[in-house]
């Protein structure tokens, strides 16, 4: 098993390269000097700008450039923000506890809203339940997160003042601030949460729909097991191996949606950091940000794979 | 008594295109400790017949629209599927046509048999491993000890029906129903796995209801025949008599369709065939159901169903033939 894991994260390795490369060509390629304010103003002389250039190898072909960022990489040196002249890997784990609280408890809201939902909707097909369930899926992954976010914001904090709707990092403790925190979450994980629990529901309903019609189902029937027993023993644990792979497929979307959501709900986290590094030009911060994005989409996927290996034993760890 | 006593069973299927009446006023009744073989075509309702005693058929869309299934003298029809979970695998056991996909994939083998033993059975965790281990034995599943923990995928077709077996019977059922046991097994297996099903029906005292569309494995292990086409049970007889002097044309016609190997080469026929196929059962037309294939069909066939009636002290038919008199 751990060695199973440990050549997992072997393989990792080349697929990180990989997506490192490109990333790093694409940015490259994007419009945007990070020095293009320093180049119209007028108080910073150009030799000035030619040096803080070769300070940091801008001028150099691609190639090297990408060669020393990835060098620098290697040692822990993220980078160092033209914008908040600070270094990158601070800046990142400033902000990312935040993103993976809200994106974290959006996911456990789906999950346990979506998988009780989704199996007792299963073993009643085309009842009233079933129904109601589908069509509230449906409008759920119908409307896009920036639309009821602004949606709940103009509800819940304009209308009825309830929630704040500007998100603050204020660093503290006691049991006023953590409550503070907790209340100030609520909206975005709201409106991640239930735009995930709206497709998943529908991926846990078709997948238990799928095994609950199989021999072996008949066979834990014929037992007199009971109702109960054979939905959460011989057909939840069968339909959960391909729900899981499809949660881990969709992490990058969820961690993309959290990028607009972050924006909407003013949540410092890492994606409203991309967004406002990508407006500045701090191609150091874009990089290192995208290349958290793939590295955390490569984990979901590597635990997806364990999961996958503990759920059904014909996968074995070899 | 009869243990099992099915009277007048309708199990009807609602789809699309209409009512399909698989199964269409059956009659069946089983001994204590008989083998009972039912036989017949694919779609002739005898697997349906098997599933709706103990209503392991979906309902909806199937449903028991008519008829009584008295178990010891108590009519399962009205019972609800938690009623009659105490007496699924506990009264009556099950065994399935498909070993490969009968057994959950993510669970061991032990501890499917196990379960149906702790549901039933007042036994520790500790007991019903014992108790499934010498089921395994029972079956002649060798190194049963070791082989309790491993899962379905590790077995053998064979070897996972032995499993079926084990599970059945691991509660001591009064009856087993066995749905084409051997169907999707190679000759040599199916050969092993009857004379197991025998073995342990001679151990236990158990009646078997032994559902197949083989003719070989009725000669040889039933004691009476229930020959069904169309949704109703055409003839039965004692097996002997039904062999010797089978009288509805189907029983006719599926008992010169074994090829035989007793024959001198000078004697052989060319194997007959039953021409055309099962009827489709959503309004089905009145009259005789095997009259558009039967050879010996008569102006009344299609106009007036034949009843079951007894011919001779144990064998009943249906069929107009003969009727004239």
């Amino acid at each position: 098993m751990s060695q199973y894991i440990l050549r997992r994260l072997m393989i990792a390795i080349p697929s990180l390269l990989g997506i490192s490369l490109v990333l790093f060509f694409v940015l490259a390629l994007a419009p945007g000097d990070p020095f293009s304010e320093l180049a119209t103003n007028p108080n910073v002389p150009p030799e000035v700008q030619a040096a803080l250039r070769a300070k940091f190898g801008l001028d150099d072909p691609i190639y090297l450039r990408y060669l020393h960022w990835l060098a620098a990489m290697a040692q822990g040196d993220w980078g160092f923000s033209f914008v908040s002249r600070v270094d990158v890997d601070t800046l990142i784990l400033q902000r990312l506890p935040t993103t993976l609280y809200v994106v974290g408890s959006s996911q456990l809201l789906a999950l346990l809203i979506a998988i009780p939902v989704g199996v007792y909707a299963a073993t009643r097909p085309y009842s009233l339940f079933d129904q109601l369930a589908n069509t509230f899926a449906f409008i759920g992954f119908s409307l896009p997160t920036f639309f009821t976010g602004i949606l709940f914001i103009l509800i819940f904090s304009v209308k009825l003042d309830w929630l704040p709707f500007v998100y603050s990092s204020v660093p503290g403790s006691g049991i006023p601030w953590l409550l503070e925190m907790i209340r100030q979450a609520i909206m975005p994980v709201m409106v991640l949460g239930l735009f995930q629990a709206a497709s998943m529901t529908r991926f846990v309903r078709s997948a238990m729909l799928d095994v609950i019609r199989l021999d072996y189902v008949t066979t834990a029937r014929a037992k007199g097991l009971g109702q109960a027993k054979v939905i959460v023993k011989h057909v939840m644990r069968n339909a959960m191996i391909p729900v899981v792979t499809l949660i881990a497929l969709q992490m990058p979307a969820v961690f993309g949606g959290a990028i607009v959501t972050e924006q909407i709900f003013r949540i410092p986290g890492i994606g409203s950091l991309l967004i406002s590094s990508i407006l500045a030009n701090d191609t150091p911060v874009v990089m290192a940000v995208t290349f958290v994005f793939a590295c955390l989409v490569v984990l979901f996927n590597l635990i997806a794979d364990v999961l996958y290996g503990w759920l059904d034993p014909r996968i074995s760890f070899r | 008594m009869a243990l099992l006593d099915i009277k007048g069973l309708k199990t009807h299927f609602s789809t699309d295109a209409g009512i399909l009446q698989a199964v269409d006023g059956v009659d069946i009744s089983i001994n204590r400790g008989e083998t009972l073989c039912v036989v017949g075509e694919s779609g002739c309702g005898k697997t349906v017949t098997a599933m709706s005693i103990l209503k392991l058929i979906a309902m909806p869309p199937g449903r028991i629209v008519e008829g009584e299934i008295m178990f010891e003298g108590r009519d399962l029809v009205p019972l609800t599927s938690r009623e009659l979970d105490d007496i699924r695998a506990k009264e009556i056991g099950f065994i399935f046509q498909e070993p490969m996909t009968s057994l959950n994939p993510v669970l061991t083998i032990g501890e499917q048999i196990a379960e149906s033993l702790r549901r039933h059975e007042p036994v520790t965790k500790k007991q019903a491993l014992e108790r499934t281990i010498e089921m395994l034995k029972l079956v002649q599943i060798p190194n049963a000890a070791g082989r309790v923990h491993h899962y379905p995928h590790q077995f053998s077709g064979g070897m996972r029906q032995r499993v079926m077996i084990a599970m059945a019977l691991a509660c001591r059922p009064k009856l087993v129903i066995a749905d084409e046991p051997t169907t999707a097994l190679d000759v040599t297996i199916q050969a092993q796995i009857l004379d197991l099903l025998q073995d342990m029906k001679e151990r236990f005292g158990m009646a078997v209801m032994l559902i197949t569309h083989a003719m070989g494995v009725v000669a040889e292990t039933a004691q009476r025949v229930v020959v069904m086409y169309a949704g109703k049970v055409v003839e039965e007889a004692p097996v002997d008599e039904l062999f010797g002097n089978p009288r509805h044309p189907y029983t006719q016609g599926l008992i010169r369709s074994i090829p035989r190997i007793d024959l001198d080469a000078e004697h052989k026929t060319r194997l007959e065939a039953i021409g055309g196929s099962v009827p489709i059962l959503i309004n089905p037309p009145v009259g005789c159901r095997f009259a558009p294939r039967c050879k010996h069909a008569m102006s009344i066939c299609t106009q007036k169903e034949p009843r079951l009636r007894e011919i001779a002290p144990g064998h009943r038919m249906a069929c107009h033939l003969g009727d004239a008199s």
